[in-house]
């Protein structure tokens, strides 16, 4: 199998790529994230919602505990109080306790590690994603289902905050005269803890909390970038100038 | 010291007894005067001219980064991701060496496809220099192999589904195609024993090789001197004391030049590293993001942009070994250059309307098979595809034709300028 998959993919690629990039793609559009590294308010509140609903399931092993105080602009005695929930020390990676096999047996797959999903997926699809989980009697596992990735054997932990959705359908007629029912949009049913515009912020914070995870150096590698180029903008005219001065003669 | 000894040695490097003492022993002053001091290059390159120092400046980046980079790194599909990640995070300023190399790898492309453009417009490959061109052609190979073994070893998903494709293509060689893609890998599949080797080649191998071939083009250079915008001889006409009058010495003079250009290209490459380090995807694909993971096809794979134009070739034939060896031939045929072009004239200053026309053709080209190597294979894009193929191919095969019929125009004794 492993061997013979290489040509498999390569015929696969010749004969029916749009095929694999459609049957990737989210049924909803991604909606702007919005979301501000910037912000260590947004970034406190992302952290405490993830410590409190995400880090059950999917680590962020990447990130070092003290890292997020550094980034977050809190103490390490505050992180512990808030946001360390284990008995890990400040140097320590955010892991999990749930083994994988154990994941993998409970969900179908283990969850996945969350540090670098900001920047594999987007911030916009972290965020839609957030707000695409709908009720779905099809699904025995966790009775929700997610718009973003259609199947996800993730429960929609954040239900108490948001409330439950369910998908509205209209039927269509397509091109052959069927009428067929074509998913039109996600409904609050149920209202939950937050308002819909409270809830926009939290997953909002949460996406932010997540792009600051993806690259916690970013502000600081902006930050450089400037004086680097102001510096270089300087060189550049000195030797520029150098250039023409020493060239003057030559011709 | 003697009062002959003194006035034997050159103005200015008299000086101290430790300097002496070396320079009897090693040729120092003679090899700066050879290649750098005493070296003649024409007045009138212009801003192309600058690229070959800019490529060697983008060399100098990759090992420096990468010397550092080996430090932190672990060559294991166990460790290769994560260590990748401790660089970026725990290492002292490793986020600034990995986004230079990443970056540089994608620059020293651009680079070099400047620097080969310059070659096309201005005749550089023909006679006397082919084999400036045919040693910069295999430094561009070296450079495509270091650029492929190093894109696994972050281990990401694009490196493994990308290395999983491009070391299959070798299945297409009959009879012994499945062994040897077997003997590349050192195993059955993508696995630790590949990212071993690879790594090997990446950090040891090529760069070796890479460094003799630079060297073998700059000698090559020096010894029939450097071609120019305007493709004339500038050693015909000397002055008294048998340097050529349309020339300067190396340093200082295009020294002066490059350093310039040296900062500015330092601006474009400091700009992409602190504010856009992915590059919208091209430098760093999202993909590579994740792990690899062996039982996961990721949704689309396309290489790296350097390689697009060759992708493209390959996935235009509908015939795999067809596509794998159009996409050789792709390569190959550039080495072939110098003797397709019958042209006169040197410069596309001189050439005639049939050679300009025949470049932007092959310009266009290039950039489409580019741009299509990137995108899924419709059904559309791969007619495009073999369009551009076919005027790829045919840039350089009807060459000798169109070359030879043109209209050229004659071009001047001596160098002229413009601007």
């Amino acid at each position: 199998m492993a061997r013979r998959y290489p040509m498999l993919l390569l015929a696969a690629l010749l004969l029916a790529a749009p095929g694999f990039a459609a049957a990737a793609a989210p049924a909803v559009p991604l909606q702007s994230a919005n979301a501000d590294v910037g912000n260590q308010a947004s970034l406190q509140r992302g952290a405490r919602l993830y410590m409190n609903y995400c880090l059950g399931c999917h680590s962020l092993q990447y990130v070092r505990y003290n890292t997020l105080a550094e980034g977050l602009g809190l103490t390490d005695e505050q992180v512990a109080e808030s946001l360390r929930f284990t008995g890990d020390r400040p140097h320590d990676q955010i892991k999990i306790a749930m083994p994988r096999a154990d994941a993998a047996g409970w969900f179908g797959l283990a969850p996945p590690d969350l540090s670098l999903t900001a920047r594999s997926r987007g911030t916009d699809w972290i965020y839609t994603f957030l707000q695409s989980f709908y009720a779905d009697p099809a699904s025995r596992t966790t009775g929700a289902n997610n718009k973003v990735l259609e199947g996800t054997a993730m429960p929609h932990v954040l239900w108490e905050l948001q409330g439950v959705q369910e998908a509205v359908y209209r039927q269509e007629i397509g091109a052959d005269g069927v009428s067929r029912p074509v998913f039109d949009r996600l409904e609050l049913v149920t209202p939950g803890q937050l308002t819909p515009v409270e809830y926009d912020q939290a997953a909002r914070d949460i996406t932010a909390f997540l792009s600051w995870a993806g690259e916690p150096m970013q502000l600081e590698r902006q930050r450089l970038g400037i004086k680097v180029l102001l510096f270089l903008l300087i060189l550049l005219i000195f030797s520029y100038l150098f250039y023409k001065e020493l060239w003057k003669e030559v011709k | 010291m003697s009062a002959a000894k003194k006035t034997e040695s050159a103005v200015g490097q008299e000086g101290g007894g430790l300097y002496d003492w070396f320079r009897k022993r090693f040729p120092w002053d003679q090899m700066m005067e050879e290649h750098v001091t005493g070296y003649y290059a024409p007045k009138n390159f212009n801003w192309y001219y600058v690229f070959g120092s800019l490529a060697l400046f983008a060399l100098i980046i990759q090992i420096v980064t990468g010397i550092w980079l080996t430090m932190s790194y672990k060559p294991s599909a166990e460790e290769a991701f994560s260590s990748v990640e401790y660089i970026m995070r725990d290492v002292e300023w490793g986020w600034l060496l990995r986004y230079m190399h990443s970056t540089g790898a994608s620059m020293f492309f651009i680079v070099v496809y400047v620097h080969m453009f310059r070659a096309l417009l201005y005749g550089s490959y023909q006679k006397p220099r082919e084999l400036i061109w045919i040693f910069g052609m295999l430094i561009y190979l070296a450079m495509s192999a270091e650029a492929f073994f190093g894109y696994l070893l972050p281990w990401g998903q694009m490196s493994y589904w990308g290395a999983q494709v491009i070391v299959s293509l070798f299945g297409a060689i009959p009879v012994i195609g499945d062994p040897l893609v077997e003997w590349i890998r050192g195993d059955y599949f993508i696995s630790d024993v590949t990212l071993n080797r690879f790594f090997a080649l990446h950090v040891i191998a090529i760069p070796l090789v890479l460094l003799g071939l630079v060297v073998a083009h700059i000698l090559a250079l020096h010894e029939v001197g450097s071609n120019n915008p305007d493709g004339v001889e500038i050693k015909k006409y000397k002055g008294p004391d048998g340097k050529p009058l349309d020339g300067v010495p190396f340093h200082p003079f295009h020294t002066a030049k490059d350093v310039p250009a040296w900062v500015v290209f330092s601006m474009v490459f400091a700009a992409i590293v602190f504010f856009a380090p992915e590059m919208g995807g091209f430098f760093l694909e999202h993909a590579n993001f994740e792990p690899a993971d062996p039982l996961k096809t990721p949704d689309h794979i396309a290489p790296v942009w350097y390689f697009t134009p060759f992708y493209a070739v390959l996935r235009a034939v509908p015939d795999k070994l067809g596509g794998v060896l159009a996409m050789g031939a792709a390569m190959f045929v550039l080495f072939l250059l110098p003797w397709l072009d019958r042209s006169p004239v040197r410069s596309i200053r001189y050439k005639g309307p049939l050679f300009k026309i025949a470049l932007t053709l092959f310009v266009i080209s290039f950039v489409m098979l580019g741009w299509l190597g990137l995108q899924p294979a419709t059904t559309t894009y791969t007619i495009l595809a073999r369009v551009f193929t076919v005027i790829y191919f045919a840039f350089f095969l009807l060459m000798p034709i169109y070359s030879k019929i043109d209209k050229t125009k004659t071009p001047p004794d001596r160098i002229t300028y413009h601007g």
